[in-house]
């Protein structure tokens, strides 16, 4: 189990990280979501006492990182997929990784043959493209066979067939019983991918529950209704107190829920042509509930209130 | 143990030590074999003109030095490395006793390397090393390389980018000391304190493998002698070392 008290860590006048306390439980998937710059890195980073925090701290098993004997055997993690030095072979970059903990060097082997790089073992990782450097990584991080991986933003960058492989990556690893702790600013990724989520912005904790309750809470909210008699239909949702919004064919209802509209439709005679929860549109709800956290506003008009998850995926 | 095999696989597994190594024997080498091929009554080949191209291949290993360390922040190898050994002052201590190893191998080889070539040369000039002080001119380059790149491997822990570190390094070491000299009054006397110029000593001794001739290598003008001069710009690499090591224990990685 990861646990965070109170992690706080400041540069300058800047906080990174604040206050931030969560809990990873043991064999399972945690997504670790916020926006871009909400501290998630400098976290993970705190994690593995590279950056030592300004206040608070993190233990993984009731041991901070540098009290662990021979870590990469507790501990596996890929940061950054470019930490590997360019004229260096994979197979040398993980020998002296392999060494420095004591872990055989047939395991070298082993992990190369489970991400698939074993026929490049000997070539220079300099010239590996970003989805070959983000299997060495995570070659890396499975060397010490460890129960506990953290993964920063694994599929940042790659093609679609390599996302796809390292989400059946991670799932493999839960149902071998590891704790993944799995950092993305995508909520539809990690709705596929988490069973728990932590949930960051500005450094500060927003919430920490199943993925499920998170998406549930974030997307329940909007009901999209379409009908003739919206003249008769509006003023009965306005009663409800529902908020609603005029959409250029229709309404967009926030606070109440699909059942109470139509039933409401029924009692007023209105003629319902549409009335539909907006399910997919998961990165717009995450935006509402991270909204304010969010470093750096571009301005910019969203317009993915109706596109589904996918969509609003890759455009992010 | 594991900590030096760790380092040695880092450093070896990469081809800058091979092409610095093979720079600074090419270097000195060359030079050597120039030099003495050149000599005659009035400058002659002497123990102590063999090795008068030392400090060219002392620069060479000292930019080794400091990219072993300057490549592991640039690339971030230093985090993983940090990772898998969160004892930041061992794998540190570590990879200078690796880099000190490496480049007495290199000085000791550079030094009889250019020695030998001289013999070759002038086989008839007197080479012979039957003296302390002929035994240190030679011999005493490869531990006077082993120090110099521990010294340049801290200001690379210290200042972290490749460029800015060798220029740094090289700056000082080939120039920044001599023109102390130029200060009014009190140069020459700050001179005599300064590590390059101590070491130079502990190399060159009072001059006496260049057998009195004055052609050979310009001596220093330190007062200790060689084995103090050795022991005083030891204690320098040390102290640096353990502030930059202090330093990155500090620093977020």
């Amino acid at each position: 189990m990861i646990e965070a008290q109170s992690l706080t860590k400041r540069y300058g006048d800047k906080l990174a990280v604040d206050d931030l306390s969560f809990t990873v439980e043991t064999g399972r998937v945690t997504g670790f979501l916020g926006p871009n710059g909400a501290g998630k890195s400098t976290t993970m980073r705190m994690m593995l006492g590279l950056d030592n925090p300004t206040g608070g701290v993190v233990t993984i098993g009731g041991k901070r990182y540098s009290e662990l004997h021979h870590p990469l055997r507790t501990v596996g993690a890929l940061l950054e997929a470019r930490w590997v030095h360019p004229n260096r072979s994979a197979r040398a970059h993980l020998a002296w990784m392999a060494k420095s903990n004591k872990i055989s060097p047939k395991r070298v082997d082993e992990v190369l043959d489970i991400v698939g790089l074993s026929e490049v073992a000997n070539k220079r990782a300099g010239g590996f493209s970003l989805g070959m450097s983000q299997r060495l990584g995570i070659a890396g991080a499975l060397l010490g066979d460890p129960e506990v991986l953290l993964f920063d933003e694994p599929v940042n960058g790659l093609d679609p067939e390599g996302i796809l492989w390292i989400r059946k990556f991670m799932q493999r690893l839960a149902d071998e019983g590891r704790t993944v702790f799995v950092s993305s600013h995508l909520l539809s990724e990690m709705a596929l991918t988490a069973t728990n989520l932590v949930v960051i912005g500005k450094g500060k904790l927003i919430s920490q529950s199943t993925t499920e309750e998170f998406v549930a809470r974030a997307t329940d909210s909007t009901v999209k209704v379409r009908s003739p008699h919206l003249d008769r239909l509006r003023p009965a949702l306005d009663r409800v107190g529902a908020t609603v919004t005029p959409t250029d064919d229709g309404l967009l209802v926030a606070g109440v829920a699909g059942e109470k509209i139509g039933e409401l439709a029924m009692e007023n005679q209105a003629t319902l042509h549409e009335l539909a929860p907006q399910q997919g549109s998961l990165e717009q709800a995450f935006m509402q509930i991270t909204g304010d956290s969010v470093e750096y506003h571009a301005d910019l008009e969203t317009e993915s209130a109706e596109q589904p998850a996918g969509h609003a995926a890759v455009t992010n | 143990m594991t900590l030096l095999a760790v380092e040695r696989i880092k450093l070896l597994s990469t081809r800058s030590p091979w092409w610095c190594a093979l720079t600074a024997l090419l270097l000195t080498g060359g030079f050597t074999a120039l030099v003495v091929s050149q000599s005659n009554a009035q400058f002659p080949a002497t123990v102590s003109a063999t090795q008068y191209a030392y400090s060219f291949g002392m620069a060479v290993i000292m930019v080794l030095a400091t990219l072993a360390v300057t490549t592991e922040y640039r690339f971030g190898t230093i985090r993983t490395t940090f990772q898998a050994v969160p004892n930041r002052a061992a794998a540190l201590a570590a990879k200078a006793t690796v880099i000190a190893l490496v480049a007495l191998v290199i000085g000791e080889i550079m030094a009889f390397l250019s020695w030998g070539l001289a013999t070759l040369i002038q086989p008839e000039a007197d080479l012979a090393l039957n003296s302390t002080a002929d035994w240190i001119n030679v011999a005493g380059v490869g531990p006077a390389c082993a120090l110099a790149a521990v010294v340049a491997m801290a200001v690379g822990i210290l200042v972290r980018h490749s460029a800015g570190a060798i220029s740094l390094v090289l700056i000082y070491f080939l120039a920044a000391e001599n023109l102390v000299t130029l200060i009014p009054g009190v140069g020459a006397d700050i001179f005599k304190w300064l590590p390059f110029n101590v070491l130079h000593k502990f190399v060159t001794g009072n001059g006496e493998s260049a057998n009195g001739a004055a052609y050979g290598q310009p001596l220093s003008t330190s007062t200790l002698s060689p084995w103090w001069a050795l022991a005083y710009f030891a204690a320098f690499a040390v102290v640096l070392l353990a502030i930059s090591i202090a330093t990155a224990r500090k620093r977020d990685a």
